[in-house]
């Protein structure tokens, strides 16, 4: 749905995207992920059209972005950074010129409206001036603009951010309800973010591509072992001794009250490293798996690994 | 053309959602009906004492004495109102990053410049339109000529609809109101008199200079004189105004 090839912006000197190719299935929530300045918002705004590239293709929903650029608006919806409102307007009267110039037509533009004012939660404040209303609240109305077409496409970028925890959770929610329907890109430096909103991930740092796919793809590449962190009323050197014994274990370490029990990829000893643990009666408080996307993040933004 | 539409109403809509609308038409409106109202004082004046000498009372002309300067003043009165009225077209855009919807959406920057000119013009006509109703009194007591009048407002909202294309491009250039005020303010008032330098000079550069300054066009207007050749530079001078402003625009996303 959507096809990135070797996309490059410069301005001026400054090479704000370099090469990046990435691809995002239809239907899917995908995330463009790095830490701030990576070029998350230059490529989105290539891909809306508000910029051209440099160099390099990118198609939306079959139209390229360069030649078709009328046809790829019509398709995509999008939520720029700064959340582009006119605060004299009322929300329904905001979101009836947007139906507008999207080109919604005249006899579907109520029921489009509507439909966004009951999917994005707007009921309450829909004949409120958007300067009278709060942030969470105007991210939202940005939300209902982008999808006020209907497009096949949603582009957001950085969607919760400034929002209150409350609010953060809201939107993920809005956003996670509308998978399937839409294919959606939405750009974060929040790596929580990606892991419960998104299938898959564009990880970029620098204008440049460090890894990208579907969020399992990722872990399994880059953990050689699969594993287990187990959280026990007590982590020493003799509990580690017990996991150390189950057949297939390589490594056990203990850290706190933690222990991180690996073994080659390819088995599932989940089942035998709990059941020892509940055996032996060594309360058990939490266990969680290692295949973590958060190392691989932080390895890739600190520059410790390269693709 | 909807597209057009729904951007001209967008403005049209926001111009009076703000006090701007209110406060510049209303000031206007009160600058226009204290010149009119002193000139008519004058003019009633002027025409006692030349009724006394049958010679002079031939000369008694409405339109001359009240019109004619009336309509001077009131390009003067709209070289302050226009910048006001074409600060923030473009400028607030850039500044509120709402221009990020306008250029993600399905319209052409051509499209979205003409709908913002034609919003402004609409004020512009509304303005004109109201200080024609202090006219009726004219045309009730007196009885001047409609001829003149009429292509004296003709002058007034095209040479205005300029002044908007000029603040239209300036608004352009930058994202802030104050600065594309003044130098659409700056602008305007260099061409309008731009003659004067032009009457000490002689030859081509003379007559170029007339011909660029505003005023050199209007005063036939104001007289009653149509030609097309004053309404061509109007025209063609907005038109340049337009394109300056979309060139501005093309290239800031092209860089």
């Amino acid at each position: 749905m959507i096809e990135v090839q070797e996309l490059t912006k410069k301005y001026g000197e400054l090479v704000a995207v370099r090469d990046l190719t990435f691809k995002v299935e239809t239907g899917h929530i995908w995330g463009l992920l790095g830490p701030n300045a990576a070029g998350k918002t230059t490529t989105m705004r290539i891909l809306t059209g508000y910029l051209p590239a440099t160099a390099g293709r990118a198609t939306v929903a079959g139209f390229d972005v360069f030649n078709e650029p009328d046809a790829v608006k019509k398709s995509i919806g999008y939520l720029p950074e700064v959340v582009p409102l006119y605060e004299d307007m009322t929300v329904s009267g905001y979101l009836g010129f947007v139906a507008e110039i999207k080109q919604v037509p005249a006899a579907k533009r109520k029921a489009a409206i509507g439909r966004v004012i009951e999917s994005a939660g707007l009921k309450d404040v829909g004949r409120r001036l958007i300067k009278n209303i709060s942030r969470g609240f105007k991210q939202r109305v940005g939300i209902a603009q982008a999808m006020i077409h209907d497009p096949k496409v949603l582009v957001l970028d950085e969607p919760t951010i400034g929002l209150d925890p409350a609010q953060i959770r809201e939107i993920r929610e809005l956003i996670k309800g509308l998978r399937g329907e839409h294919t959606i890109l939405l750009s974060t430096h929040i790596l929580p973010e990606v892991t419960q909103v998104c299938d898959g991930v564009v990880i970029i740092n620098e204008g440049r591509l460090m890894a990208s796919g579907s969020l399992a793809d990722l872990a399994a590449s880059f953990e050689r072992n699969d594993g287990v962190i187990l959280k026990l009323r007590r982590a020493g050197a003799e509990e580690a001794a017990l996991f150390k014994g189950i057949p297939g274990v390589d490594r056990v370490s203990a850290e706190g009250n933690e222990l991180r029990v690996e073994w080659g990829r390819g088995r599932d000893l989940h089942d035998d490293v709990a059941r020892l643990a509940l055996d032996r009666g060594l309360g058990l408080r939490e266990m969680r798996s290692v295949a973590s996307i958060e190392d691989l993040y932080m390895k890739i933004v600190s520059g410790g690994l390269e693709q | 053309m909807r597209n057009i539409w729904s951007l001209m109403k967008k403005e049209i809509r926001s111009y009076f959602s703000s006090p701007i609308a209110y406060v510049v038409i209303s000031g206007f409106l009160l600058l226009v009906g204290f010149f009119f109202y002193s000139l008519v004082w004058w003019f009633n004046a002027q025409a006692m004492q030349m009724a006394q000498n049958p010679y002079y009372a031939q000369q008694i002309n409405i339109n001359e004495m009240v019109f004619s300067p009336l309509f001077h003043n009131m390009s003067i009165i709209l070289i302050l109102v226009a910048p006001l009225l074409t600060m923030r077209l473009l400028a607030e855009e850039k500044k509120s990053g709402t221009d990020e919807l306008l250029y993600t959406s399905p319209l052409s920057v051509g499209q979205i410049i003409l709908g913002k000119y034609f919003a402004a013009l609409v004020m512009l006509a509304a303005m004109l339109g109201l200080t024609a109703l202090l006219s009726i009194f004219a045309f009730a007591f007196g009885n001047p000529e409609v001829a003149p009048w009429l292509t004296g407002y003709l002058g007034l909202f095209l040479m205005g609809a300029t002044f908007i294309a000029i603040g239209l491009f300036f608004s352009s250039l930058t994202e802030n109101q104050i600065v594309a005020a003044f130098l659409t303010f700056v602008t305007l008032l260099l061409l309008l008199v731009l003659n004067w330098v032009a009457s000490s000079g002689s030859g081509t550069w003379q007559s170029v200079l007339s011909y660029l300054s505003f005023s050199q066009h209007f005063e036939d207007m104001t007289r009653g004189i149509l030609d097309t050749k004053d309404i061509v530079y109007y025209l063609s001078f907005s038109a340049f105004g337009l394109f300056l402003a979309h060139s501005v625009i093309q290239s800031r996303r092209w860089r």
